[in-house]
């Protein structure tokens, strides 16, 4: 049968999530095996290098490089105050003399007698991983973090902004086609995750930061809009840094697009659990894609588990998503995968799919269809 | 030995691309290429398996065999194996360098030229000068993990203390590697000799530190050739060997893997060295565009990191303005709902246009993309500056400095594109008018593009050290460019100087290979294609009054050119070409253009 490979997006109802919660430097696993544990707890810490300031005693002092280290009044290793003084020439007569003192907190590094710079560094800065899910560790990483497990809903979307966050999942539109507007957003959402079908305007996006919501997971967003929230221009598409109180998950893309009915029907089936987001984007090689996560307990799973690393190529009967024009958004199912090449409007020679759209076949090319995966 | 076959691939990030060169009737000729994904990342971590996927590929479409079991034959056997087989990769994205110098616009230039001249992306030029307050350079030396420094500046003999005072803050940056964490950051010091010891001193510990010669061994020439190659050397030594697979395949291959875009550098290098000319070549990928040029026998390479089709199209709206996208779509378009679209393609970067609407629109973008990342080669391919020029009386009135661009569209002979937008278009024509509008090439110059991106494996081909080898592949590596490389679109004639409409600027008598002759014209404002397959063609170029083709304001051209898939285009649209800011006077304009190369389907009802 004929079969291609599509990148999809997961949309799975229970599936086994693993999570790598790894420090940037090598530092302490504060956790063991096996232990169970909630979103807050921390996982791991270390301490990053301290910064470092350079201070030039040679031109501060006005003499030569070679002359520093004689001057100096604290070796290589001493911690030194701010405003205290390291270095002090001899004056004249004991008279006229000029100092150096310390600009921050810290531990000299370095005394160089060739630049005549002093090296200071501050003192380090902690670090703490937390577990961003509940779960299990299923593995420590010695001295670089773990991995937890745990079971639950998966879904993707394609674009998002703000880092990690989290809270209880709030559906607040009636339907998939319903924007999210200013209206629905009141102060009962601080710290929740609202639903909402095909769009919000920036204006309503902009009261669910003021309400202190916690994340937004919305069909559609204006590409233009974004300027507005970032303060630049978003050119490339890797984000997670932004200091955003509510994190944005978009699922279908820019514009007014209403959200996969798939994706929608299983947000307002976990109406109220407490959900992990996580709205990091980067679309590069190593692509990672925003996502929301609610781990289930025992009692809520129903034990018919999909692997969501396990990725399927599209086949005929599989549902796929159009996502360029003309068809974009659409949903429709795989009638056939003809193996020749087929010229597009364009005049674009390229491999097709046929598509059946509200009970009409369409061509489009293989490369404009997402895999929506299910389960 | 002789040189009858040699195996080539490829290892992009996405793609591993094979050719196979063999000996044909005593010419060497492209024989077969076949591709398959590239597999360095999860779940393969082995760029090999896509390698041997993508001869496997070659192997049957030859029908020999060139495999056994994982292993590449080499040398020939008979029938089996090729003689010799290389490689270039970007793959695990590409070379990524941070350099450093005492003075920004001399040392530091320099650097940056050494490194992107040897493939890689420059992450950040670190100045004595640049501005930055020690801990500033410091945190940025630290987010950035470069895969390799390179560390120049001074003139030997000259002061040492700046040179070294860069030494410190990289020692108290203690930089870590990009690729594994259990080696240390190789970086290259090519600066002032006379502060070697120092330099050993700070770095040699907590660093793979390489001494070279300097960059910049006085201020009026530069030498660049030694820290090339010792970029190459350490790319192979270090940052390859972290990659998965890569230890393999450098035991497979005859000779270094040389990073993607230094081999296309090279070729290029070599074949404006071959031929006496000027060249321009880009590459347009979906993160980035690479440009490559040769002038007064001066290579340049300049990466635009962040101009792209895909990855980073929203990048290229942001810089060039959306009116700047917009003039050159021939309707009228909502410019949210256009915003829109281009973000969804940044999201979705491997979709293609299907509707004629979206290709126009994407073929706009790139215009951008390519004009400003032209911009920035020629702000970078200059001059080199901070050095004394003996003046004429002219130069003084002209009061040009060192530092100006060597790039003068007059002068370029050949410009060559390659990347989806430029290789894969429906038409040849769109190709060409997106060259032809991107770069505004001046006078007469041929267009080209390298369909199937072969120029990376022939750089490498080009550079085969082995004695008994090398001078073979070189004729192969000229032979396959000239023959299978390259598909020739033609020539854009485009005189110069200010003119109005219904000026006429330029009349042309052309002589055909089979002797028929063709008079043309072309007035102010209008474009002619005229239909010539590649082949010589005199032509005799009058230009009108006050204008200039090549020699000068008013003076005639007799000359040979060389049509094409496209054949031969004169472009009466004046240099600079401006586009009228009227929506109803642009879109007639574009229109008439379009179909003047035939360049579109049909374009009413669009928008």
């Amino acid at each position: 049968m004929a079969h291609a490979y599509t990148p999809g997006l997961k949309v799975l109802h229970e599936t086994k999530i693993n999570k790598e919660r790894r420090l940037p430097l090598k530092g302490t696993v504060t956790v063991e095996q096996g232990t169970d544990i909630t979103p807050d707890d921390i996982v791991a810490k270390t301490d990053l290098p301290g910064n470092v300031q350079m201070v030039n005693v040679a031109n501060q002092l006005n003499i030569d490089a070679d002359d520093v280290k004689e001057a100096m009044i604290v070796t290589e290793g001493t911690a030194v105050n701010k405003n205290e003084m390291i270095a002090e020439t001899k004056g004249l007569f004991g008279l006229f003399k000029s100092n150096v003192i310390a600009p921050v907190d810290g531990t000299i590094e370095v005394i160089s007698e060739t630049t005549g710079q002093v090296v200071i560094r501050e003192a380090p800065i902690p670090v703490e991983v937390d577990a961003y899910m509940s779960g299990t560790i299923k593995e420590v990483i010695p001295e670089e973090g773990v991995i937890i497990e745990s079971e639950g809903v998966f879904i993707q979307g394609i674009f998002g902004i703000g880092g990690e966050s989290r809270g209880s999942l709030e559906v607040v539109t009636d339907s998939r086609e319903d924007e999210i507007t200013e209206e629905m957003l009141s102060s009962e959402l601080e710290g929740k995750i609202v639903v909402g079908g095909s769009f919000i305007s920036l204006k309503a996006y902009k009261k669910a930061i003021q309400l202190k919501v916690a994340g937004i997971v919305v069909g559609g967003f204006n590409y233009f809009d974004l300027e507005d929230i970032l303060g630049y221009t978003l050119g490339v598409a890797i984000t997670g840094s932004e200091d955003l109180i509510t994190s944005l998950i978009v699922t279908e893309g820019y514009g007014k697009i209403r959200m996969g009915s798939q994706t929608f029907d299983l947000l307002k089936e976990h109406h109220g659990k407490f959900a992990s987001v996580n709205g990091a984007t980067q679309i590069r090689a190593g692509v990672i894609r925003p996502e929301i996560v609610v781990p289930l307990s025992e009692d809520q799973l129903k034990g018919d588990h999909k692997d969501a690393n396990a990725s399927e190529g599209i086949q005929a009967g599989s549902l796929v998503r159009v996502i360029r024009a003309p068809y974009f958004g659409r949903m429709g199912k795989v009638k056939d995968l003809p193996s020749e090449l087929r010229k597009m409007e364009s005049e674009t020679m390229v491999r097709v799919a046929i598509i059946e759209i509200d009970g009409e076949n369409v061509e489009i090319p293989r490369a404009n269809l997402e895999m929506v995966e299910t389960d | 030995m002789e040189l009858r076959s040699i195996l080539a691939t490829d290892c992009g990030s996405t793609t591993t691309k094979a050719i196979l060169i063999e000996k044909i009737d005593g010419e060497f000729r492209l024989s077969v290429r076949g591709e398959a994904p590239t597999t360095v990342e999860a779940p393969f971590e082995d760029v090999t398996k896509g390698v041997l996927n993508a001869v496997m590929e070659v192997e049957e479409l030859a029908g020999r065999k060139l495999l056994e079991g994982d292993n590449i034959i080499t040398p020939r056997s008979g029938d089996e194996g090729v003689d010799i087989y290389i490689s270039t990769s970007s793959a695990g994205g590409g070379l990524q360098m941070m350099v450093a110098g005492v003075v920004k616009g001399m040392t530091g230039e320099s650097a940056e030229r050494a490194a992107l001249g040897a493939g890689s992306i420059v992450m950040d030029v670190l100045a004595s000068n640049d501005g930055r307050k020690p801990h500033e350079k410091i945190t940025r030396i630290r987010q950035l993990r470069p895969d390799m420094i390179l560390l120049s500046g001074g003139i030997d003999g000259g002061t040492t203390k700046h040179v070294v005072e860069l030494a410190e803050i990289l020692a108290a940056a203690n930089p870590k590697p990009r690729l594994g964490t259990n080696y240390k950051l190789p970086v290259i010091y090519a600066g002032n000799k006379n502060a070697s010891d120092k330099i050993e001193e700070t770095l040699g510990k907590i660093t793979d530190l390489d001494l070279t010669e300097n960059i910049r061994p006085v201020l009026e020439r530069e030498n660049l050739k030694p820290s090339r190659d010792k970029i190459h050397d350490l790319f192979m030594e270090h940052v390859m060997q972290q990659a998965p697979g890569y230890k393999k395949l450098m035991e497979w291959t005859d000779a270094p893997i040389m990073p993607t875009p230094g081999a296309v550098g090279a070729l290029i290098e070599m074949v404006a060295q071959k031929e006496n000319i000027s060249v321009v070549g880009v590459d347009i990928g979906g993160a980035t565009t690479d440009i490559f040029s040769v002038f007064q026998k001066q290579f340049n390479r300049t990466v635009s990191a962040n101009l792209g089709m895909s990855y980073s199209i929203c990048n290229v709206l942001a810089e060039s303005g959306l009116s700047n996208v917009l003039r050159w779509v021939p309707f009228d378009i909502d410019e949210k709902e256009l915003t829109n679209r281009i973000g969804n393609k940044m999201i979705r970067p491997t979709t293609v246009p299907q509707s004629l609407e979206e290709l126009v629109i994407e073929q706009a973008i790139a215009r951008e993309a390519l004009r400003l990342s032209f911009i920035q080669h020629k702000a970078f391919a200059v001059n080199l500056k901070g050095v004394q020029k003996e003046r004429t009386i002219s130069d003084a009135f002209e009061q040009t400095d060192s530092g100006e661009s060597l790039v003068d569209m007059m002068e370029l002979d050949l410009l060559v594109g390659s990347g989806g937008v430029l290789s894969h278009a429906p038409r040849r024509e769109q190709s060409a008018r997106m060259l032809i509008d991107a770069f505004l090439p001046e006078g007469i110059t041929q267009l080209a593009v390298d369909s199937i991106f072969m120029m990376p494996q022939l750089g490498v081909m080009a550079n085969i050290e082995k004695e008994a080898l090398a001078q073979d592949a070189r004729t192969a590596a000229i032979e396959v460019f000239e023959k299978d490389c390259l598909i020739r679109l033609g020539t854009c004639i485009a005189p110069v100087g200010l003119s109005k409409p219904g000026a006429t600027l330029l009349h042309a008598e052309l002589t055909l290979s089979n002797g028929e002759s063709q008079t043309h014209e072309i007035k102010f404002g209008d474009i002619v294609r005229i239909e010539v397959p590649y082949e010589k063609v005199n032509a005799k170029l009058t230009p009108g009054k006050g204008m200039d083709i090549g020699a000068g304001k008013n003076e005639p051209i007799e000359t040979a050119i060389f049509g094409g898939v496209v054949g031969i285009v004169l472009d009466g649209r004046g240099r600079p070409l401006e586009i009228s800011s009227d929506p109803n006077q642009r879109i007639a304009d574009l229109k008439k253009w379009s179909e003047a190369v035939n360049e579109y389907p049909s374009l009413d009802g669009l928008g």
